[in-house]
């Protein structure tokens, strides 16, 4: 945008409500926050409607923390408990169909281009592990395929929580779910090598047990699709509802499966490499020309 | 391609020179998206309908869209128009039949997502059976999605509706998708003469601040917009929402009928107002309607053509005024359940005037001896036909 389309027009300050005054004021626009000063600014997103004890709820909180650019962002969603959470957030949201995500973004974005060929527009997708591995499966490997230069985050919690704790192709073999009730048949999607085959050309698999970790990964994939095509996170989201998982073992829960099938993996292309070892060198961290 | 000058829509669509060309129904489409000034164009093949992408792809290669490719189908196909709609600039699509029902939830969502585009129905069999021939039967489907729908009878009016069609999808008092429907084959494929203006001149860009919602770009204030948030906790405020937004997408759509008499003459054309019997028909059959009142005019007969050019919105009020003292009233169509005959029977008071056929479907043709048969039957006339076996 962006920023002058953020702030307020002089004079105009005691009119607006506070929440928006504090946005500008104290918020992340502009600004370059590191994640370890959480609590410290206004955030992008505050309030939700999301279950106690959600972890999705607190990766959607480090994600909005850690856009490199919010005032030039659009975040794309779909059916599902990360959208509930999405939408209320001072970022462009777009919640189409089931599982249209990577459709609506490839759009989007090349309209974006067309539009604004001089300027960085960074479109995220955050959908669940049932929009983007079940129903909008082919939509997103196309997206992939076609190398749409936009980030996908699979905020994967294995199971369709909003609609009441079905099995998706993400539940683990062996769990009994709604629609499985004598368990789940298959293994769990391999979506980070599926995402690697298709071109991805930054690809990461995270359980959000450090937050500085995860802000980095965040940032890495959205800055990675600017300049050199699709990129995808797999996010371990769990969803203590279905699964059972006490509120106050909810991290443990998190940090166990890091340990068996959620360990930190991050791969990316040799140029993706190249740019980061170029731009995280130097002192500011700007973005070069590619 | 040639330099191309923008010149003002109601110039174009309404007083610019026309020069007469021989083509077909997919070529006259592809030559109101040459001059429609389109940014983008997404692709899937079925058909009928792939020979018009396959010239839009063509369009683009030689630099009249900027952008252009070929969907994984046409649920993703729809959903990235909606995406590049969204982005603000102006998009086409086509599709037939079955790739219409694969795309519809998306096309049905367009409406309430308040994206303007136009999409191509050039028509095609519903499977089962498999078939790739003729048949209506999917505009049906299309009737309830709160899209504005032309029918054209001809190339001409396939050039007509396409361009005509973005400048009233882009109103701001309209702003819901157009489509325009033709027959598959019988006209996509085949040739008639078409007035076509100028190669040099197009409509004027797509505004998208010029609209009645802010295009998602984040170049408009405040930081924090929610186009279209989900309306889904169980409380009056929520049902509200949604019900007026339904309200207003249906307003919207009828806010249309304005622009289709400014621009296409109004959604109905008319033969013989007097008559006794008329002919109610759109898209192709009413090319065989016209032949039928051309033959009843040769016997002396007095009937009438009402073709429809606009099914949604639907001229309810024109065609009530035009059949007020009709004796009987034939509705032929190109599919089986007679949907342009329960529409005009849901308009006109004493409905049982309406005879609801003949109906041809499955790709058959429509002979007018079909259409003559039931007007005689209306009049009473007694006809020997001989049958060569």
């Amino acid at each position: 945008m962006g920023l002058e389309y953020v702030r307020i027009t002089t004079g105009f300050e005691d009119y607006m409500p506070k929440d928006y005054v504090d946005l500008v004021k104290y918020g992340q626009f502009g600004k370059d926050y590191d994640i370890q000063e959480l609590g410290t600014f206004k955030e992008l997103v505050e309030e939700h409607p999301m279950c106690a004890g959600c972890f999705m709820a607190y990766f959607i909180r480090v994600f909005y923390a850690s856009l490199p650019k919010p005032e030039d962002t659009i975040v794309i969603g779909t059916a599902g408990c990360a959208r509930l959470q999405l939408s209320q957030a001072a970022v462009p949201f777009i919640y189409g169909n089931y599982g249209d995500t990577n459709a609506v973004a490839s759009g989007l974005k090349r309209a974006l281009e067309i539009r604004f060929p001089d300027k960085v527009k960074d479109v995220v997708v955050v959908a669940g592990d049932g929009g983007l591995m079940d129903i909008g499966f082919g939509m997103t490997m196309h997206s992939w395929f076609r190398r749409e230069r936009f980030t996908t985050i699979m905020v994967d919690n294995e199971v369709y929580g909003n609609t009441g704790g079905q099995e998706s192709g993400m539940s683990p073999k062996g769990v009994q779910l709604k629609m499985a009730p004598k368990g789940k048949k298959f293994d769990k999607i391999n979506a980070v090598e599926l995402a690697k085959a298709a071109g991805c050309v930054y690809v990461a698999r995270i359980s959000p047990t450090n937050p500085k970790r995860l802000a980095k990964t965040i940032k890495r994939a959205i800055i990675a699709a600017r300049h050199f095509g699709p990129t995808f996170i797999h996010a371990y989201t769990s969803c203590n509802i279905e699964y059972s998982i006490p509120t106050e073992k909810v991290l443990e829960d998190a940090r166990n499966r890091e340990k068996k099938d959620f360990t930190f993996y991050e791969w990316m292309s040799d140029d993706v490499k190249n740019y980061f070892e170029q731009i995280e060198s130097n002192k500011e961290g700007q973005e070069v020309k590619v | 391609m040639p330099e191309q000058k923008v010149v003002d829509t109601d110039y174009l669509l309404l007083e610019a020179p026309r020069e007469r060309k021989f083509i077909t129904g997919a070529q006259a489409m592809a030559e109101a998206i040459k001059r429609a000034n389109v940014d983008m164009a997404i692709a899937y093949p079925i058909t009928p309908q792939s020979e018009v992408m396959h010239l839009v792809g063509d369009l683009w290669a030689q630099g009249y869209l900027k952008d252009y490719y070929r969907a994984e189908e046409e649920y993703g196909a729809f959903s990235a128009i909606a995406g590049a709609a969204r982005g603000g600039v102006r998009v086409f699509t086509a599709t037939s039949g079955p790739g219409l029902l694969r795309g519809l939830e998306a096309i049905a969502s367009w409406p309430g997502h308040r994206i303007p585009a136009v999409l191509g129905v050039l028509t095609r069999v519903v499977n089962a059976p498999l078939s790739i021939q003729p048949d209506n039967i999917e505009i049906s489907y299309l009737l309830n999605c709160g899209a504005v729908v032309l029918h054209a009878e001809n190339q001409q009016d396939t050039f007509d509706f396409t361009l005509a069609a973005f400048a009233i999808a882009e109103q701001v008092d309209v702003y819901v998708p157009v489509a325009v429907a033709t027959e598959g084959f019988f006209v996509t494929h085949a040739k008639g003469y078409v007035d076509l203006t100028p190669e040099d001149m197009k409509l004027p860009p797509r505004n998208p601040y010029k609209a009645p919602v802010p295009p998602t770009d984040n170049e408009i204030p405040p930081a924090r917009i929610q186009r279209d948030a989900p309306v889904q906790k169980s409380n009056f405020m929520s049902y509200l929402i949604h019900a007026v937004w339904q309200q207003e997408v249906w307003a919207s759509t009828t806010r249309a009928m304005k622009y289709i008499y400014k621009y296409l003459g109004g959604p109905i054309e008319v033969i013989n107002p007097d008559a006794e019997v008329f002919v109610v028909a759109s898209g192709c059959a009413a090319a065989q309607a016209r032949e039928a009142v051309r033959y009843s005019q040769l016997e002396g007969l007095n009937v009438g053509l009402v073709k429809v050019k606009a099914i949604r919105p639907f001229p309810e009020k024109e065609i009530r005024e035009v059949l007020k003292n009709a004796k009987g009233i034939v509705i032929p169509e190109h599919n089986i359940t007679g949907w342009l005959a329960k529409e005009v029977k849901a308009a006109i008071p004493n409905n049982d005037r309406v005879v609801g056929g003949p109906r041809v479907y499955g790709g058959m043709t429509l002979p007018t001896e079909l259409i003559m048969d039931e007007i005689y039957k209306i009049l009473g006339v007694k006809k020997e036909r001989k049958v060569l076996v």
